[in-house]
């Protein structure tokens, strides 16, 4: 639920903002949500990751890897697959670990309330 | 704790974000770069392309793009206005980043995209004055309406296509690099056409003749430098009179000594830089009208130097191939006429010393005067580092190139306190020759065309559909007496200074010659009976008597038979000395191994193909050869350029007791057989090592291994290795880094007919099918019938997308 959530907003942030939005929105959805710490970084790392992966996915595959190959050459990876992977997990690392800040930031306010911001 | 734990979890999510959002090294921002919504996913393209079918921009009248099966836009506009700014919108579509290179190139900012490293080379092209050549050429233009509105109409169409950009829609190249387009300007066409000028009318010997001139003597540069070689082909057939009187000419009495040699100095373009033309009057051909075809080599670089166009308005239908980052086409036809071009080499570049007066550099001596310098700050801004100003001093002459801080290693051997005077430096408008010839009708039309033609000069072949062919030599040529500027000059003295230009009518050129057909490939432009002085050591000798002694024998030519000449592969330069290496060679003394090399050579039908063997053997033995007779032109320290092969295949079938063929190292007296002997055992040890490396018996194709580079030589954004025969002065002449950029064949019936291909392909998106998907066919040899439509609506079948632009109002 909360790795939907994640994805679908990450997905119509980045209609309208740079690729960073998705740092923001898994770290705003895993703060209003509440999970467990290790499970909010799997929720955003699936959320964001399985969003660039499915995405990197399909361009790959409706362009015949046209430009993942010369990417993954360039990247001296030599596999479209590997660059497809590479983006996922980029996208899932960063995903993972805002989602987790928004989580453990949660926790915080729970326990010992304090001024938003006050940590910035 | 808590607290802990989350400033340690915010700190890694910061800093993850923030290293993905910078460029480290070499390394593009991954996380912009591999985002799938804006990243460089969003470059990969489908074979089958969207494009918008409906825009609304800045246009006055509605315009209509008709896409073709090849992605060649045919554009049909209502007035020139909309011409050129869709010319330049379409352009800029597909080819925005190279445009935009080149100009960076051409103005010397290459370190503002890629750091410190491109320094020394900016520095460079700002003090060849390429930059100032470009300012006097757009100068030059807003005086004439015509020129300044078709320039500034194409520059406002790449700026709408720029406009509507985000990251998103960059170039791929732009996110690798991570920087982003700037606004386009008539300045930058200017800078384009500059940048081709020094291309292809940038070379110079006369440092090198100077050298020559102090170590050997001017016996010895009359005799390796012939001013005209015996045997050459001129463009112009040497049956042509010259009815005029040159212009009066001064030789001066004055000898001016150098007394030091010179070492490397900057890059000079590749000499590889070719082209054939040739047009067939309808008297030869089978089909009873005119034929013309060209090919320009140029270095094959990928995306690819030429951009096919049709352009339709009222009082103009042509198409070509055009140059990115300037409007209009360069070699093309329309409905009467067809055009094309070749290189024409001329000394057009001097270099004058300067006596100044004192330290700073701001007087020097001129006749019995003094004049003053002015001084050019150049702002070279370097990306990761602090901006580089240099300061170049310029003379009447022109920029004063080397100095004590220029090259960056600066030793008193480079020719300090020299000025250099050339052509393109001058104000022009090569732009208007283009605007006229793709409205030409007529020869008329045509000559008038070419009166706004001043550099890189050119052969420029013509058809007409009337019957008419022709050939001008066009481009500003200094009127020079015999020698002049062949060696360093004396720039106090006003009478080493030129003094005037040959009037455009003395030209050469030639029309309608009897012979029935006109022809050019770089070679040296008429016989001796010119009443000009001309002289250029590179003219070329063997791919103008290949393509003449076919085209003289041939009657009733067929477009095809032009497309198998064009492609042709016979080594004439073999065909005129390797029987003679052969003859020469002691058999008694060779291995058995060496003597199944000689009889692959006694067999081989001198055809540079890519599955034969021979061709690289003759290449590796005829290199080694040269490199053991002129010996004496090879130092490190100081620079030299060896004499052509034109003249060394001249001296060894006529004088081969010459003292060259001594050699300096040995101190036994060598003879020319002497030379043939070693050169052919060193050759064949050579292949047999090529062999080992590769596993493999040596072909000509692998062996040549001709590449079509990315313009910042990214290997996967290259294709290597293409199967393509041919070679250096071979009339198909690819070699490992050039060849034919562009072949064009038209036929010049009513409707004309045309035929081409070039190395790559419409887009200039290594994510696009349409990168390279010309390549195959190229390097085979074959041709995509060109579609020239008359309206918008003709032909459906060969359409692969119709964009309407409409103008904003009608919204």
């Amino acid at each position: 639920m909360k790795v939907i959530l994640i994805a679908g907003l990450s997905y119509i942030a980045e209609q309208f903002f740079p690729w960073w939005s998705v740092v923001i929105f898994a770290f705003l959805v895993s703060f209003i949500i509440p999970t467990k710490g290790f499970n909010a970084f799997i929720s955003g790392f699936l959320g964001v990751g399985l969003l660039w992966l499915i995405f990197a996915w399909m361009i790959d595959s409706n362009t015949n890897s046209i430009l993942t190959e010369k990417i993954a050459q360039l990247f001296q990876v030599n596999q479209a697959g590997l660059v497809v992977a590479m983006t996922g997990a980029i996208g899932g690392l960063t995903g993972g670990f805002a989602a987790l800040s928004g989580s453990l930031l949660r926790t915080i306010n729970q326990k010992e309330p304090v001024k938003p911001g006050y940590y910035k | 704790m808590k607290i802990f734990g989350f400033v340690l979890s915010l700190v890694v999510t910061l800093g993850l974000t923030i290293a993905l959002s910078v460029k480290i090294g070499s390394v593009p921002p991954l996380g912009y770069f591999l985002d799938p919504f804006h990243g460089f996913w969003q470059n990969a393209e489908p074979e089958e392309l969207y494009i918008d079918p409906a825009l609304s921009a800045s246009v006055q009248q509605p315009v209509s793009v008709v896409y073709d099966s090849m992605l060649i836009p045919h554009i049909f506009a209502e007035n020139d206005y909309d011409l050129y700014w869709a010319q330049g919108f379409v352009q800029a579509s597909y080819r925005l980043w190279q445009m935009e290179f080149v100009t960076h190139v051409a103005a010397g900012r290459v370190s503002e995209i890629v750091g410190e490293r491109a320094l020394e080379y900016d520095r460079a092209q700002r003090r060849k004055g390429l930059a100032f050549a470009a300012e006097n050429a757009w100068q030059a233009l807003q005086k004439n309406d015509t020129a300044r509105q078709m320039v500034e109409a194409y520059s406002d169409g790449i700026n709408a296509y720029i406009d509507a950009l985000t990251y998103k829609d960059y170039p791929v190249e732009y996110k690798l690099l991570n920087y982003h387009p700037e606004p386009w300007n008539p300045l930058k066409s200017a800078l384009l056409l500059k940048y081709m000028a020094d291309d292809l009318a940038g070379a110079d010997e006369d440092i090198e003749n100077t050298n020559a001139l102090k170590l050997f003597g001017k016996e010895a540069i009359d005799r390796y430098f012939p001013v005209f070689l015996p045997g050459r082909d001129p463009v112009i057939p040497t049956e042509r009179t010259w009815e005029f009187s040159p212009q009066p000419l001064d030789t001066p009495q004055i000898t001016f000594q150098e007394n030091t040699l010179y070492t490397e100095t900057i890059d000079e373009p590749d000499l590889d830089n070719g082209s054939n033309n040739w047009a067939v009057s309808g008297s030869r051909t089978r089909s009873g009208v005119p034929l013309l075809a060209n090919d320009p080599h140029l270095g094959l670089n990928l995306p690819s130097i030429w951009y096919l166009v049709q352009l339709n308005a009222p009082g103009v239908n042509v198409f070509g191939a055009t140059l990115p980052g300037a409007p209009g086409v360069v070699i093309g036809f329309n409905d009467s006429i067809a055009w094309g071009v070749t290189n024409a080499r001329r000394d057009v570049k001097d270099w004058y010393k300067i006596n100044f007066t004192n330290d700073s550099r701001d007087e020097y001596e001129f006749s019995s005067r003094r004049l003053k310098t002015q001084q050019r700050i150049e702002k070279i801004k370097v990306r990761g580092a602090d901006t580089f100003y240099d300061t170049v001093i310029y003379t009447h002459y022109g920029p004063v190139v080397y100095d004590h801080s220029f090259p960056k290693e600066s030793l008193d051997d480079v020719p300090l306190d020299y000025a250099m005077k050339w052509v393109a430096h001058d104000p022009s408008m090569e732009v208007m020759t283009f605007y006229q010839l793709n409205r030409s009708q007529s020869y008329g039309d045509y000559v008038k065309a070419l009166e706004h033609y001043r550099s890189p000069a050119q052969n420029f072949a013509f058809a007409s559909a009337s019957g008419d062919i022709a050939m001008w030599v066009q481009g500003a040529f200094p009127a020079k007496w015999r020698g002049q500027g062949r060696f360093l000059m004396d720039g106090s003295h006003p009478e080493q200074e030129w003094k005037a230009f040959i009037p455009k009518e003395h030209n050469p050129h030639v029309k309608n010659p009897e012979r029935g057909f006109v022809s050019s490939a770089n070679q040296i432009p008429t016989d001796t009976t010119y009443p000009y002085y001309i002289y250029d050591h590179s003219y070329e000798h063997f791919r103008n008597r290949r393509i003449n002694s076919q085209l003289s024998r041939a009657r009733g030519v067929t477009t095809r038979q032009i497309m198998d000449l064009q492609n042709d592969v016979y080594n004439q330069k073999a065909a005129d000395i390797l029987p003679l290496m052969l003859d020469s060679l002691e058999l008694s003394a060779l291995s058995a191994e060496e003597q199944d090399t000689y009889d692959v050579l006694r067999r081989w039908n001198y055809r540079n193909t890519v599955s034969q063997s021979a061709p690289a053997i003759f290449r590796t033995w005829w290199r080694g050869l040269r490199r053991q007779i002129w010996d004496e032109f090879i130092s490190d320290e100081i620079t030299l350029d060896p004499p052509s092969d034109a003249v060394t295949i001249h001296l060894m079938k006529h004088s081969p007791n010459d003292t060259i063929f001594d050699s300096k190292l040995t101190t036994t007296a060598e003879t020319l057989n002497d030379l043939i002997q070693e050169s052919f055992q060193e050759a064949h040890q050579s292949i047999e090592k090529w062999e080992e490396e590769h596993g493999q018996p040596v072909n000509w194709g692998d062996y040549k291994s001709t590449s079509i580079q990315h313009m910042l030589r990214l290997d996967p954004f290259s294709l290597d290795n293409i199967p393509v025969g041919g070679g250096r002065n071979i009339v198909s002449a690819n070699s490992e880094r050039h060849g034919a950029s562009w072949k064009m064949v038209v036929e010049l019936g009513k409707p004309v007919k045309a035929w081409g291909v070039y190395p790559g392909g419409q887009s200039g998106n290594p994510g696009s099918y349409f990168y390279t998907n010309m390549v195959s066919t190229w390097a085979k040899g074959e041709y995509f019938p060109i579609r020239f439509y008359q309206y918008p609506e003709d032909n459906p079948t060969s359409v692969m997308a119709r964009q309407t632009i409409q103008p904003q109002s009608s919204e």
